[in-house]
């Protein structure tokens, strides 16, 4: 397990500082909620009322007047993309920054198989994906907690649990691109991290793009849906699945033979 | 045919179209000094580097101690100490952290061999490895390379960037591994380091392997060194090459039997002559720089 703490260890100030800041606006905005709470029966009437913009953030479904609302739509601007960009970010460079920086040399050249290697570094990349989740959660559910908004824990632990699957699958599938890379590939993972979002935001707003929503994780991770349903939708789940499993195999499928 | 620390068997790789290396066929027997020289870009590294399982061969095969390049190669690896030609490291590291974490992936507690390695190299483990000189980078690669007393020693021009003094100590640690029984490998362009410290050589030229031999029979080639002073026309008879001419001195390399050499010159009017063998530097440069025409 020598590679899998070494790239926890290297990855140590990414995932603090991600963390920090993800945590700081997500518990900034739970603790300013009850200041809000009472302008938020307006409020609620004028975001429905956007048309297409309504639509495509989702809050022609979502009711503002309660915090459940007011928290899906900001813990998906945060925690959904925010998440999703450190996600792309570790994953697309897990495998690639070893060839970047010429390190490739030293560390396939010890007496480790490349499978083992890559097996390490993409366990290192879901522990830092779990913790950065886990601590976030925690720090919400206590903000919530002390403002009184306990009323809805499942249901925001249901919006959790889908950023976090989420980021699982951007991860994986950056992951497996990386295998791929010569160089770094920082802007690849951030442009399909965002084409992703922006995906979801389009097929919200036109019936024709409805197709897109199999593509995007951001489709399973919607907060409206979520919150209006209390479930995840599964048909678009099992494709995200699909879709981080075949990014994690051609990781390991490319880096057995490749030629570095 | 008994087992050799390292055998190629025509052993080819193109990357694409890109000529790496052709048809190379090596034997290396254990216990040997070896060098592999070539010119930047002949296929020097290419061959290491297919070696250590880096890089994949498009045909050809190769054994290491016995061992399959492929499907042995981590236990291949485990004997074996790499010194890759730009060696790179984690920057933002300290010097004696990478030598430990080094150490800690192959599992082995080397910690009195590295601080022996890093005295006697001068190498200072408290530094960042971002701020160290080309040099002192290089002496990293040489110590994470032979903490662990590995059997066979790779080394791709482990010379380059190291100031005299250290070459030497470099060598001087490589002659003392080698006498314990270890095979050396080394790549150079120098040709010198490897007429001093090698006793059998390879030249490698665009790809393919031009010449491999003992060191000594390299020296004794029959290739002999002419130089005629005031000669009274240009010579030509066979086996003459790398005709030069200066002054009233011309001079030319002979390739062939000695008593034909005198015949032929007997019928030539010439002040003086001197026939020597060449010294390992221009044997050396005449493989490398190939056949004239």
């Amino acid at each position: 397990m020598t590679v899998f703490a070494f790239e926890l260890k290297r990855g140590r100030l990414s995932l603090i500082i991600w963390t920090a800041v993800i945590v700081f606006m997500l518990c900034i905005t739970v603790l300013i909620y009850p200041q809000m709470a009472s302008q938020m029966a307006t409020v609620t009437d004028m975001f429905a009322d956007m048309g297409a913009f309504s639509t495509a953030f989702g809050m022609d479904k979502l009711n503002f007047g309660e915090f459940i609302g007011y928290f899906a739509v900001e813990c998906g601007n945060v925690l959904g993309l925010g998440g999703a960009l450190f996600a792309a970010i570790m994953g697309i460079s897990a495998i690639a920054k070893e060839e970047k920086e010429r390190t490739a040399e030293f560390l396939y050249t010890q007496p480790l198989s490349r499978t083992r290697v890559v097996a390490e570094k993409y366990a290192a990349l879901i522990v830092q994906i779990l913790i950065l989740n886990a601590v976030v959660c925690g720090a919400v559910i206590a903000c919530a907690a002390a403002i009184g908004e306990t009323a809805d824990i499942g249901t925001m632990l249901l919006l959790m649990l889908a950023y976090l699957l989420l980021q699982l699958e951007i991860a994986s599938i950056c992951f497996g691109i990386s295998a791929f890379l010569r160089g770094g590939g920082i802007a690849i993972g951030l442009g399909l991290a965002l084409l992703l979002y922006f995906m979801n935001i389009i097929s919200n707003i036109t019936e024709d793009a409805k197709a897109l929503k199999y593509v995007t994780p951001f489709a399973y991770a919607d907060g409206a849906d979520i919150t209006a349903s209390g479930t995840l939708n599964m048909k678009y789940l099992a494709v995200g699945a699909a879709l981080a499993l075949a990014g994690v195999a051609a990781a390991f499928v490319k880096y057995r033979r490749k030629d570095l | 045919m008994e087992r050799a620390a390292i055998r190629t068997e025509a052993l080819t790789k193109y990357y694409g179209k890109n000529r790496g290396i052709i048809d190379v066929t090596l034997r290396v027997e254990e216990g040997d000094f070896f060098g592999f020289i070539g010119p930047n870009g002949a296929g020097k590294s290419t061959t290491i580097r297919t070696l250590l399982g880096l890089i994949f061969a498009t045909s050809g095969k190769a054994e290491v101690f016995g061992k399959d390049i492929v499907r042995d190669k981590i236990s291949i690896l485990a004997d074996t100490g790499y010194l890759p030609g730009e060696a790179s490291f984690y920057n933002n590291m300290k010097v004696g952290d990478m030598i430990s974490y080094a150490s800690r992936l192959r599992g082995v507690d080397c910690r009195a061999e590295a601080e022996t390695l890093c005295r006697r190299l001068e190498l200072d483990t408290s530094r960042k490895i971002g701020e160290l000189s080309l040099g002192n980078r290089k002496k990293l690669g040489i110590v994470i390379a032979l903490q662990h007393r590995p059997k066979l020693y790779i080394l791709d021009e482990p010379t380059s960037g190291l100031d005299p003094l250290m070459q030497q100590e470099f060598f001087s640690i490589m002659e003392e591994r080698n006498r314990e029984g270890a095979t050396v490998f080394l790549s150079s362009h120098i040709l010198g380091e490897v007429s001093r410290y090698c006793r059998h050589a390879a030249v490698i030229r665009e790809g393919r392997l031009t010449v491999c031999d003992s060191v000594e029979n390299l020296a004794h080639t029959g290739v002999k060194y002419v130089t005629l002073q005031g000669v009274d026309r240009t010579p030509s008879f066979e086996n003459i090459s790398d005709l030069a001419q200066e002054g009233n001195l011309t001079r030319f390399l002979y390739r062939g039997d000695a008593n034909t050499l005198i015949k032929e010159l007997s019928g030539y009017t010439f002040s003086d002559v001197a026939v020597r063998d060449p010294d390992l530097d221009e044997v050396f440069r005449h493989f490398y720089e190939g056949e004239e025409k």
